[in-house]
C-alpha cells in the first residue's frame, strides 16, 4: 500500500474510489433498504426488518417468475453451449466465406435488442410462440450464442491440434476423438461461456418484455412491470438478493479464469 | 458410392459445413429471417411503397427522435470519456491490490441486473429521494428539485452501465504500453504532464476510439434506461418503436424506424472494424 500512496496523488485515488463507488451504487442504497419497512420506501430505512424478505418468500407470482426464468436459462444456455461448440469446430476448418460466417455469427451481439424483439415478436406470434417457454428458449437461445462462440473459439485457439491428430493417428473414431481429447481441452472455455449464456439469458429484459406477456412470465419482465406501473415494496430485497446472486457468479467466473492458467 | 461418400464427409471443408450446420440453420430461421421480415413490412404495404421512410423524414415528431437519440448517445459517451479516462489511467498505475478492488466493482457491476441498476437510480434520483432529501437537509436548495424523469436522469443510469465499456478498452491499450516510453520523455527533459499529452495519450487513442465507438453504438439502441428513467421529453428511437408495436399498433412504421436503427448501427460498427477491428469485441467479454 506504501508504493501505492508514492505513486498515486490523494485526489487520484479518491476520483477512483468515487467512480468505483458509482459504479456499484445500487450496492450501497438497496440492500440496506432491504431490510427496512415493506410499506414505504426511504433511506436510511427508519428501522430494521426482515418484513419484505417474508413477504417476497409468501409470493407466489414472484416465485413463479423465477421459476420460468430459471428453466429458460438453462435450457438457451445448453442449446446456446452445444451450437456454439460446434461451429467453434467448424470454424477451424477450411470454409468459403469465413469473415462473413463469423461476422454473421456475432450479429445477434451487434443488432438492438429492440429491433431482435421486436421481429421475433411479429414471426413467433405466427407459430403460437409468443408467451410460451419454448419462444423465450429459442430466443436467447440465438442471443448468447455469440457469447458461447466467441469463449470456446478463444479456448479452441490455445489448443494444439497434434493432441487430436494423435488420437486419430492412434485409431480413435471422430466421435471419440471429440469426447475423449477435445472436450477435456476445452471444458473450462465451455463452462465459461454456458455461465456467461446463463447470466445473459436470466438478466435478458428487452426481448422478454415483448415475447412474455399474461403466461410465461420472466423475473427481468415481471421487475419490468413492477417498476413501471407499481414500485412493490419487496423489489429491494429482490434486488438484494439478485445483487449476491452476481457476487456469487462472479467468484465462479474468478475461480474459471484461476483454472484455466 | 459408400465409400465415395465416406471420403466427401471427410474432406476438412466437408467436415467443417457440416458442423456449421445447426447453428446456421437456427441462426437463419430465428434471426436472419425475422429480420428480413421486418424489413419487407418496411417497404410493402402490400405493394411497394417508401411511404414509411418518407413519413420519418418528413414529420417534426420523428426528426426530434432522432435528434433526441444521437444528442443523447453523445452526451453518454462524453461522459462516459471525461469519467473513463482519467479512471483507466489511474487503473493502470495503481498498485496491485488498489487496481484489485477497482477491477472488482467494475465487472460487479457488470454482473448486477440491469433492472436492479435501473431501479436503484430511481430511488436515489426521486422525489424527496437520497440525493433530493440531503440536498434540502444541507441547505443548498429550499425546494425540491427535479432529478427524475429529466435528460439528467437517463445521462446518470445510462453512463453507469456503459461506463465499463469505455475503461475496458483504454486500460487494456493503457496497459500494454511500455511504461519505459513516458520515463524516457521525462529524463529528456519533459515534464510528466508534457509526457502524458506527447507519449501516453497518444499510444492509448486505440483504446479511446474503441470505447468512443463502443458507447455510442450501445447508446443509439438504447431501450430500458429511457424508458424508466427518462421522461416523454427523451424517448429515443428505441422507445418509438416499441411504443409504435405496442401502443399504436403500426407495425410498417415499426420497421422502417428499425431499419434505420439497424443501418445507423451497421455503418457505425463498419468503423469500429475499420478503426479498431471487430475481434477486439471479442476481448471483452472475457
Amino acid at each position: 500500500m506504501e508504493a501505492e500512496a508514492k505513486k498515486l496523488h490523494v485526489i487520484e485515488i479518491v476520483f477512483g474510489i468515487m467512480v468505483s463507488i458509482y459504479l456499484i451504487a445500487p450496492i450501497f442504497v438497496l440492500v440496506p433498504m432491504s431490510f427496512g419497512p415493506a410499506r414505504f420506501f426511504s433511506f436510511p430505512p427508519p428501522e430494521f426488518s426482515v418484513e419484505q424478505y417474508v413477504k417476497f418468500f409468501h409470493s407466489g407470482p414472484w416465485w413463479r417468475a423465477i421459476r420460468i426464468s430459471f428453466e429458460v436459462a438453462v435450457l438457451a444456455s445448453f442449446f446456446a453451449t452445444v451450437l456454439g461448440i460446434l461451429t467453434s469446430l467448424a470454424m477451424r476448418y477450411k470454409i468459403p466465406a469465413k469473415g462473413f460466417l463469423n461476422a454473421m455469427f456475432i450479429s445477434p451481439m451487434i443488432v438492438p435488442l429492440i429491433i431482435t424483439a421486436v421481429a421475433l415478436y411479429s414471426f413467433l406470434s405466427k407459430f403460437h410462440l409468443v408467451d410460451t417457454v419454448p419462444g423465450l428458449v429459442l430466443a436467447h437461445t440465438i442471443l448468447t450464442l455469440p457469447f458461447v462462440i466467441i469463449t470456446v473459439s478463444a479456448t479452441l485457439k490455445g489448443l494444439d491440434p497434434s493432441l487430436e491428430q494423435a488420437a486419430a493417428t492412434l485409431g480413435a473414431s471422430p466421435l471419440k476423438v471429440f469426447f475423449k481429447v477435445t472436450l477435456p481441452l476445452i471444458k473450462r472455455g465451455a463452462i465459461t461461456g454456458a455461465v456467461f449464456a446463463y447470466m445473459i439469458s436470466f438478466d435478458e429484459t428487452v426481448v422478454a418484455i415483448f415475447l412474455s406477456s399474461s403466461h410465461a412470465i420472466t423475473l427481468p419482465k415481471k421487475m419490468w412491470d413492477s417498476i413501471r406501473f407499481s414500485i412493490e415494496p419487496i423489489l429491494p430485497a429482490l434486488s438484494t438478493i439478485l445483487i449476491l446472486f452476481a457476487i456469487l457468479m462472479l467468484v465462479l467466473l474468478e475461480v474459471l479464469s484461476k483454472t484455466r492458467k | 458410392m459408400d465409400k465415395k461418400l465416406k471420403n466427401i464427409l471427410m474432406h476438412p471443408t466437408a467436415k467443417g459445413m457440416l458442423l456449421l450446420t445447426p447453428a446456421l440453420v437456427a441462426l437463419f430461421v430465428f434471426f436472419v429471417i425475422p429480420i428480413f421480415r421486418m424489413f419487407h413490412l418496411s417497404l410493402f404495404d402490400p405493394h411497394f411503397t417508401l411511404k414509411y421512410y418518407i413519413a420519418f423524414f418528413q414529420r417534426p415528431v420523428y426528426i426530434r427522435v432522432m435528434w433526441i437519440t444521437v444528442k443523447i448517445s453523445l452526451i453518454v459517451t462524453a461522459v462516459c470519456l471525461l469519467v473513463g479516462y482519467p479512471f483507466a489511467l489511474i487503473l493502470s498505475r495503481a498498485g496491485e491490490k488498489l487496481s484489485k478492488v477497482f477491477l472488482v466493482c467494475i465487472v460487479l457491476s457488470m454482473c448486477i441486473s440491469l433492472l436492479v441498476r435501473n431501479f436503484s437510480w430511481i430511488i436515489i434520483l426521486q422525489r424527496s429521494g437520497i440525493v433530493d432529501s440531503f440536498l434540502m437537509k444541507v441547505g443548498i436548495t429550499h425546494r425540491h428539485v427535479k432529478l427524475l424523469h429529466n435528460l439528467f436522469s437517463v445521462v446518470v443510469g445510462m453512463a453507469e452501465i456503459l461506463l465499463p465499456y469505455m475503461i475496458l478498452p483504454i486500460f487494456s491499450v493503457l496497459k500494454s504500453i511500455d511504461p519505459n516510453l513516458p520515463k524516457a520523455a521525462q529524463t529528456m527533459g519533459a515534464r510528466p504532464v508534457q509526457a502524458f499529452w506527447w507519449v501516453t495519450f497518444p499510444l492509448s487513442l486505440p483504446g479511446v476510439y474503441a470505447g468512443f465507438l463502443l458507447v455510442f453504438i450501445m447508446s443509439l439502441g438504447y431501450f430500458i434506461t429511457p424508458a424508466l428513467l427518462g421522461g416523454a421529453k427523451e424517448m429515443m428511437i428505441s422507445n418509438m418503436i416499441a411504443f409504435q408495436v405496442q401502443t399504436v399498433l403500426n407495425w410498417h412504421f415499426a420497421a422502417s424506424l428499425s431499419m434505420i436503427l439497424l443501418v445507423a448501427t451497421l455503418v457505425f460498427y463498419t468503423i469500429f472494424n475499420k478503426v479498431v477491428g471487430l475481434e477486439k469485441l471479442e476481448d471483452l467479454g472475457v
